[in-house]
C-alpha cells in the first residue's frame, strides 16, 4: 500500500501544468476528478476456451501519465544497468526487460499490492513496478548491502515481500509450480486475491508447467499463468522450440487468453478479468506477445539469431512507451516538451540512484555463512590464511 | 575491492593454465596449441565423423551453443544429427536415454550443470539402472552428458555450481572431469564411446583461458585411470578439473618452503582408481583433497573415508579436505567460498607439520 502510495506519489510530482489545468475542468466526472477516456486496444484479444473482454479500456489522464513516466523509468533502469555491467560494476549475470515493460505495468495497475506475482530472472522491473526503489534495485545488482536482498541475491533474485512479489528465480520455469502453491494459501484465506505466476516461451515447454496446469486446474486454484514470450527462449525462436507457440491454448483444458503485450492498456484489461476469473474459476493463461530488445544476457549481443530490422521494426511500430507517448499527446494530456521534461526527470533519478547505490558498501564478510538455515551450522569456517575471516557460525 | 580480487584470482589462473600441464602428450603427432572449448569441438567432430549413429543436441547446440563448443558441427554434419532441442532438461536426458537404448551414441548438452537437476530423475533412475534392471537386456551405453560446471568468478548461485558428487552416489553412472584442453579432448571420446552412461562435467572457467598442445589426430584417454602429474614425497595432493591448477599452484608454493607434494588428477571419480591414489599415500603418508563443490558429503568425502579405511596405519596425520563452503555458492565473497591456493597451502603445512 505504502508502495502504491508512493508510486502515485511519483506520478503526481511528475504532472505537468496542463494537467493541473484538465482537473480543474468542472465538467470532469470521474471519482478522481478526470474525465476518463476510453482506449480500444491496438489488436483483439483471442480466446481459447473463453470469451475475451471488452477491447475498450478506461483510463485517466493521470494514468497515462504515470504509465509513461514508470515506462520510461523501466526502459531507463535497464540501459544504465547495461553500462555498469560493461564496467564491470554488476557482476554474475544480468538479464535486461527493456521492451516488455508493458506487461510489467499493465499488470501492476489491474491488481493489488495483497495479490502475488513470482517470476524467473528477468526480474527488475517486475520489482520496481511493485514498488521497489532504484536504489535498492542498484545496490541489488551491485552486490551491495542495501539492495533488496541484502546483495546476497544480484541480479536474478530480487524480492519484496510487503508488496506480494515472490520474486526472481533461476531456474527456467521452476517458478511456475510455486505459483500454484502461492494461489492454494490465498484460497485459504479467503481475500480475493490471486497469484500470477510468470514465465517465458522457453520455460513454457519444460515439463514442470504441464504439472503445474493440471495442479492449478484441479484444486481450482486462483492462479494466472502469464507467458511472456518475448518470442526467443536465449537464442532459439518459438517456432524452433515449440510444436504450438500459441502458448495461451496450451493449458488445453485451462482457458486462455492472447494479448498485445506491447500495449499496457490491453495487459490492464487482460490482467483485471483474469483475476476476477480466476477467483470464480480457476486457473487460466495468458499470453503476452512482447518483445525484448535486449539479447537473453548480457554475453548475448542478442543479433546473431534476429534480424536488425525486426528489432528496429519492433521500435518503431510496437514501442509500448511510444505507444503511449502518442495517446498522451492525441488526447492533449501532456504536449511533447513535457514529455520530454519527464524523461529527463527520469534520467537524473536514475543516475542519483546509481550514485546513491555506489555508496552502499559491500556486505559484511559475515554474511556469506548467514541464511543458509535458520540457524547457522556451527561450524568453523576460515578465509584464505585462517586469519582473514574466522567465524564460528551461531 | 571484491573485483580485483577475483580479477586476480583469473589471472593466476591464466598464467597457469596458459601453460598446460598435459605429461602424456604425443609429441611425434601434429599438435597445435588451443583452447578448451576448441578441444572439446575436436572431440565432437570426430566422434560425428567417425560413428555415422552419433548425435549431438541441446539448447542453441545448433549455432555452435553458448560456450562455442559445438560450432561448425550443424554445417557439416546436419541438422538431423546436430539440433537443437526445446529447453526442457528433463525431456533431453529422457529423450538422449531412449536414443543410446537404440545403439546410438547420444552426446546430450546440458546448457551448466546448476540446471542439471530438472533432468536428475532420468539420469538417476533411468539412465543408471536400465541395464542393471532389464538383466543386460536393454542398455543405453551410448548416452554421454556434457554439462560445463564450476565457477567462473562471477557466475553466482546458478552459473557457479559442481554438482559432480551427487552422481557418484549413483552406480551405473561414470563421472570424468578433465583439466585440460589435452586431457578434455582424449578423455570426451573415450566417454562417448565407453559402452556405459557417462556424465562429462567441464570445467567453464578453463574454456578459453587453458590453452595447451592438442594432438589433431582421434585418441582417447583411458577411464577410471588417475594420473600423477607432479612426483613427490611429502604429501600426497588429490584433485579434479579447474581445481588442478590451483592444486599446481600451491605446489609450487609449498615447494619454495622445501615441502614436495605429489599431485594426482582423479580425471574419472566413478569408478575411482583408488590404487593410484592409496600408492601415493602410502609413499607420503599424507592426503589433502580439494574440491570446490561444498565439503561436507563432497566426493572429497569418499576418498578420505576409503583411504582412511585402506591405509590407516600408513597415515601421519588426518586427511585435509579444503572444498568450497558448506553454503549455497555466492554471488559475493566467491574468494571466500573457494578452496584457494593459501587455504590449500595452509593445509599442506598444517598437515605435514601434524
Amino acid at each position: 500500500m505504502a508502495a502504491a502510495a508512493a508510486a502515485r506519489r511519483l506520478s503526481a510530482a511528475s504532472l505537468p501544468l496542463r494537467h493541473h489545468h484538465l482537473l480543474l475542468r468542472p465538467f470532469a466526472s470521474s471519482a478522481s476528478g478526470q474525465p476518463p477516456i476510453a482506449v480500444e486496444t491496438s489488436v483483439p484479444f483471442t480466446g481459447h476456451k473463453i470469451e475475451p473482454p471488452s477491447r475498450l479500456v478506461d483510463t485517466t489522464p493521470s494514468e497515462l501519465l504515470s504509465f509513461f513516466r514508470d515506462m520510461s523509468m523501466m526502459r531507463r533502469m535497464e540501459i544504465a544497468a547495461d553500462s555498469l555491467y560493461k564496467s564491470k560494476l554488476i557482476r554474475g549475470f544480468c538479464h535486461l526487460y527493456d521492451g516488455q515493460e508493458a506487461v510489467a505495468i499493465g499488470l501492476e495497475a489491474a491488481i493489488t499490492k495483497k495479490d502475488a506475482i513470482i517470476t524467473a530472472y528477468r526480474d527488475h522491473c517486475i520489482f520496481l513496478a511493485r514498488g521497489g526503489s532504484l536504489v535498492e534495485s542498484y545496490a541489488e545488482l551491485m552486490g551491495r548491502r542495501s539492495g533488496c536482498s541484502k546483495g546476497k541475491g544480484g541480479s536474478m533474485h530480487f524480492y519484496k515481500k510487503d508488496s506480494g512479489f515472490f520474486g526472481g528465480h533461476g531456474i527456467v520455469g521452476a517458478q511456475v509450480p510455486l505459483g500454484c502453491g502461492l494461489a492454494f494459501a490465498q484460497k485459504y484465506t479467503k481475500e480475493g486475491t490471486v497469484s500470477f505466476a510468470l514465465y517465458g516461451d522457453g520455460a513454457a515447454n519444460q515439463g514442470q508447467l504441464f504439472e503445474a496446469l493440471n495442479i492449478s486446474a484441479l484444486w481450482d486454484l486462483p492462479v494466472i499463468l502469464v507467458c511472456e514470450n518475448n518470442h526467443y527462449g536465449m537464442g532459439t525462436a518459438e517456432w524452433r522450440a515449440a510444436k504450438s507457440p500459441a502458448y495461451y491454448k496450451r493449458g488445453d483444458y485451462v482457458p486462455g487468453l492472447k494479448v498485445d503485450g506491447m500495449d499496457v492498456l490491453a495487459v490492464k484489461q487482460a490482467c483485471k478479468f483474469a483475476k476476477e476469473y480466476a477467483l470464480q474459476n480457476g486457473p487460466i493463461i495468458l499470453e503476452m506477445d512482447t518483445y525484448r530488445y535486449h539479447g537473453h544476457s548480457m554475453s548475448d549481443p542478442g543479433s546473431t539469431y534476429r534480424t536488425r530490422d525486426e528489432i528496429t521494426g519492433v521500435r518503431q511500430e510496437r514501442d509500448p512507451i511510444e505507444r503511449i507517448r502518442k495517446l498522451i499527446l492525441s488526447n492533449e494530456v501532456a504536449t511533447a516538451s513535457e514529455l520530454k521534461d519527464i524523461e529527463k526527470e527520469v534520467r537524473k533519478e536514475v543516475d542519483d540512484a546509481i550514485a546513491q547505490a555506489k555508496e552502499s558498501p559491500m556486505p559484511d564478510p559475515s554474511e556469506l555463512f548467514t541464511n543458509v538455515y535458520a540457524k547457522g551450522l556451527g561450524a568453523e569456517v576460515f578465509g584464505a590464511d585462517r586469519k582473514e575471516v574466522k567465524a564460528v557460525l551461531p | 575491492m571484491a573485483t580485483a580480487m577475483a580479477l586476480r584470482v583469473i589471472r593466476r589462473k591464466a598464467s597457469i593454465a596458459a601453460r598446460g600441464f598435459s605429461s602424456s602428450c604425443e609429441a611425434e603427432k601434429a599438435a597445435k596449441p588451443i583452447n578448451l572449448f576448441s578441444a572439446i569441438n575436436q572431440a565432437l567432430h570426430i566422434a560425428l565423423d567417425t560413428d555415422p549413429r552419433a548425435y549431438v543436441f541441446g539448447e542453441d547446440v545448433r549455432f555452435g551453443g553458448v560456450f562455442r563448443c559445438t560450432t561448425g558441427l550443424a554445417d557439416r554434419f546436419g541438422r538431423s544429427r546436430v539440433f537443437n532441442t526445446p529447453l526442457c532438461e528433463q525431456g533431453i536426458a529422457g529423450f538422449a536415454i531412449g536414443l543410446a537404448a537404440m545403439g546410438n551414441r547420444a552426446i546430450a548438452e546440458i546448457q551448466f550443470a546448476d540446471y542439471i537437476y530438472p533432468a536428475f530423475d532420468q539420469l538417476v533412475n533411468e539412465a543408471a539402472k536400465f541395464r542393471y534392471r532389464s538383466g543386460n537386456e536393454f542398455n543405453c551405453g551410448g548416452l554421454t552428458i556434457r554439462t560445463p560446471y564450476g565457477a567462473v568468478g562471477h557466475g553466482g548461485h546458478y552459473h557457479s555450481q559442481s554438482p559432480e558428487s551427487f552422481f557418484c552416489h549413483v552406480p551405473g553412472l561414470k563421472v570424468v572431469i578433465p583439466r585440460s584442453p589435452q586431457q578434455a579432448k582424449g578423455l570426451l571420446l573415450s566417454c562417448i564411446r565407453d559402452p556405459n552412461p557417462s556424465i562429462f562435467f567441464e570445467p567453464k572457467w578453463l574454456y578459453r583461458l587453458a590453452v595447451e598442445e592438442v594432438p589433431e589426430h582421434d585418441y582417447m584417454l583411458p577411464l577410471s585411470e588417475a594420473e600423477v602429474i607432479r612426483q613427490g614425497s611429502d604429501i600426497t595432493l588429490v584433485g579434479w578439473g579447474a581445481q588442478l591448477s590451483v592444486l599446481e599452484q600451491a605446489c609450487v608454493e609449498a615447494a619454495k618452503e622445501g615441502i614436495s607434494c605429489e599431485l594426482i588428477d582423479l580425471r574419472t571419480l566413478i569408478p575411482w582408481d583408488k590404487e593410484t591414489v592409496e600408492a601415493s599415500v602410502r609413499k607420503t603418508g599424507k592426503l589433502l583433497v580439494s574440491h570446490e563443490a561444498p565439503v561436507t558429503g563432497g566426493f572429497g568425502a569418499e576418498i578420505s573415508a576409503s583411504i582412511a579405511e585402506s591405509c590407516f596405519l600408513r597415515l601421519e596425520a588426518p586427511i585435509a579436505r579444503i572444498c568450497g563452503l558448506d553454503t549455497p555458492f555466492p554471488l559475493v565473497y566467491e574468494q571466500f567460498y573457494m578452496p584457494t591456493k593459501n587455504k590449500i597451502l595452509d593445509a599442506i603445512k598444517a598437515t605435514v607439520n601434524y
